[in-house]
């Protein structure tokens, strides 16, 4: 348990960090997010400005401290506010209506990308200086290019040219969001291009990766006397040196998880995917703090989760990080 | 006998002696030379760009005729909307990008190599709390936390997007100089200087950092990529001054004012496809960089064919390489041009009258026969 514990210690302490950061940034920064959204709105009443400063919390009563405490005991009941942009909804309503979108679209893809790029790795790894090593610096050049352009792109050609998939919107206009199959066939439908976008961009990513590991441990020299032993090659491969290749790699997917899902967020604008990504657009365009506030929030939460997941999974499929556990 | 040049000698200690192995440049691996190629003629297109662009960026041709104009000889790549010239926006907008991620680039590294240097050396709490300060900025997501830093801003020119994405930069970089400081500081040399009464400050300046040249050069190249990839995206959703023309800002106004639904692929495709190719460069490089420092990652396509066999398997013997692979037709042109390839034509005059240049050289050296399949005709 002592590995689950210390990692457990840590994602809270950078839950702390990121409250506490999200509580002095409005504090610290010159700008007045009141001023702001004043200068935004000119037609504002001159009175709106202290409705404005209550409602933003940039009244500041009270000291600091009582602040503080006020705003992450708010954190926790879910009291994120109220939106500036679309007035008087909560923000939690908000992001309720959101996020569900966001995680089923985002985390499916990232997942997808993650076993189909750790696949490819094996396979470009294994054949070294094959056919599959050789066009990898050509899929880097997919993973180089901003997430929103190539969807862009491919909205262009697959949807508004070919008309193979719909331009964007999480689902078919007169469906009511509901369990029912014709709603969810048209979810799915909406989102193979989103998702086939966030695909192509990451995999290079976890390809490449992969494949160092993979070469690195190919070297080793259990690898060796596996082969030596006589053992057929799926078995070498996937029992000795991609078994042991997907530590690293694992452990790369929880760093690299906060960058992927930023990506892949900015890239639900491109298709007007009803998600945190567009929330997040119209709130920055529309000088929402509340709500910016609470999506970083709520992004960096639903990482940390995604990343005590994966260290749960490496506790399972890592006896190495076990034995640690047990020292 | 003054004039017999040494390099010229075929005496085997005297090839030796004078030819030091290949410069740095061909030892790069062919990844890292493409990367760097590309690399420097955007760095080029940075630097001359604003003095050969042919029109003002921000100049809007009033003329109907010239909204939307595709490519032709007075506009190279077309026009916008408003009759802007999209080549002169192009060339201006490379710069200001280039800038602004080689800037956040230079200011995160050196953030990184402070920290993770500090924290492996100091040690004890210090490191504790540094490792950790970095290792919570590594997992909360930049980007958010990115928007809302620029959010609340009340200009979000370029020395604050600078500024901004350099404090959000350097975590990672600190984390692997850290793990790279831990593993030399207790290495001879070290204590060696320390013994002999260096200051700390010095040790570190010029016995610790210079050591971690490679993994510094990669650190800058993977945050130059963030930059650029994170400020595109900043200013995609708006969060960039709009005054000025960065490649960011260009693609903000052509998504925004339909470029794509209107047909006007130069508009809208020359500033993603500069992006994707500085990016592509410096992964490229990235990967050379790595290749320069594990061999074993390099692309295997050399040593199989000296081996003769079409397929090496990963975890046959190493094949030794009796040659380096022969050039290509292009690349033994081009070569042809460099100063070795006059000495090597010489010696392979000396040892043997045709053939591969490097190979029989080589072969005459080691005194070895090339494995069977070795020799290409």
């Amino acid at each position: 348990m002592g590995f689950i514990v210390r990692r457990l210690v840590f994602y809270v302490v950078a839950a702390w960090a990121a409250l506490t950061v999200n509580f002095f940034i409005p504090r610290a920064m010159p700008g007045n997010a009141v001023e702001a959204i004043m200068s935004k709105f000119p037609n504002l009443q001159p009175s709106a400005f202290h409705a404005l400063q209550a409602m933003l919390g940039v009244a500041h009563p009270g000291s600091l401290w009582h602040q503080y405490f006020t705003y992450i005991d708010d954190v926790f009941h879910f009291n994120f506010g109220v939106s500036v942009s679309q007035y008087p909804a909560k923000v939690s309503t908000l992001l309720g209506q959101t996020i569900p979108w966001t995680l089923t679209l985002v985390g499916a893809a990232t997942v997808i990308a993650f076993f189909l790029g750790t696949a490819l790795g094996i396979a470009a790894g294994w054949r070294h200086g094959g056919w599959l090593d050789r066009v990898l610096p050509g899929l880097m050049f997919f993973q180089a290019i901003p997430y929103f352009f190539l969807a862009l792109i491919l909205v262009d050609l697959l949807a508004v040219t070919v008309h193979l998939f719909p331009i964007g919107q999480g689902y078919a206009a007169g469906y009511v969001p509901g369990w029912h199959w014709s709603f969810i066939g048209s979810a799915i439908y909406h989102s193979v291009l989103p998702a086939f976008t966030i695909v192509i961009t990451s995999v290079a990513g976890w390809m490449l990766q992969m494949r160092n590991v993979m070469i690195t441990t190919i070297g080793e020299d259990y690898v060796l006397a596996a082969q030596a032993k006589g053992l057929s090659s799926r078995r070498v491969v996937f029992t000795y040196a991609a078994r042991n290749a997907l530590l690293p790699q694992l452990q790369g997917f929880g760093l690299a998880l906060g960058f992927v899902v930023s990506g892949a967020i900015i890239m639900e604008i491109v298709f007007s995917y009803p998600g945190i990504g567009l929330l997040l657009l119209n709130a920055v365009t529309s000088n929402d703090y509340p709500l910016m506030q609470a999506i970083f929030l709520v992004i960096t939460f639903t990482v940390l989760v995604a990343n005590f997941v994966v260290d749960l999974v490496l506790v399972l499929v890592d006896p190495r990080v076990r034995s640690q556990e047990g020292a | 006998m003054a004039l017999a040049l040494p390099a010229i000698s075929t005496e085997p200690s005297a090839l030796e002696d004078k030819h030091r192995g290949p410069g740095l440049w061909r030892r790069l691996p062919p990844k890292a030379k493409v990367g760097a190629v590309i690399l420097g003629l955007f760095v080029l297109a940075a630097i001359i760009g604003p003095m050969v662009s042919p029109y003002d960026p921000g100049f809007q041709d009033p003329s109907p005729g010239l909204s939307l104009h595709a490519p032709d000889g007075a506009h190279l790549l077309g026009t916008t909307q408003s009759g802007q010239d999209v080549l002169s926006q192009l060339l201006s907008g490379i710069r200001l990008t280039l800038e602004l991620a080689f800037a956040v680039g230079a200011i995160a590294t050196a953030l990184s190599v402070i920290v993770g240097v500090t924290a492996a050396f100091l040690g004890g709490i210090w490191d504790e709390l540094l490792s950790l300060v970095s290792n919570v900025f590594l997992v909360i997501p930049a980007l958010p936390l990115l928007i809302l830093l620029l959010g609340y801003l009340p200009q979000k020119g370029q020395t604050a997007t600078i500024v901004v994405l350099s404090v959000l930069g350097w975590p990672w970089g600190a984390r692997v100089i850290r793990a790279q400081t831990l593993a030399i500081r207790n290495r001879d040399f070290v204590s060696a200087a320390r013994e002999t009464g260096e200051r700390t400050w010095r040790i570190l300046a010029f016995e610790i950092v210079p050591n971690e040249v490679s993994l510094i050069a990669a650190s800058f190249v993977n945050t130059v990529l963030y930059a650029i990839a994170t400020s595109v995206a900043l200013a995609f959703i708006g969060l960039a001054d709009f005054s000025s023309w960065s490649l960011g800002t260009i693609l903000y106004w052509a998504q925004s004012q339909q470029a794509l639904q209107l047909g006007a692929w130069w508009w809208f495709a020359p500033p993603g496809i500069a992006v994707a190719l500085i990016g592509t460069s410096l992964v490229l490089l990235n990967t050379g960089i790595d290749e320069l420092g594990n061999p074993r990652l390099r692309d295997a396509n050399g040593s199989s064919r000296v081996s003769g066999r079409r397929r090496v398997r990963p975890t046959d013997p190493t094949p030794v390489l009796l040659e380096t692979p022969p050039r290509g037709r292009l690349a033994g042109f081009a070569h042809s041009f460099s100063r070795s390839s006059l000495l090597e034509r010489d010696r392979t005059r000396a040892t043997r009258p045709a053939g591969r240049a490097r190979s029989a050289v080589r072969s005459a050296r080691r005194q070895a026969p090339l494995l069977p399949g070795g020799e290409q005709q």
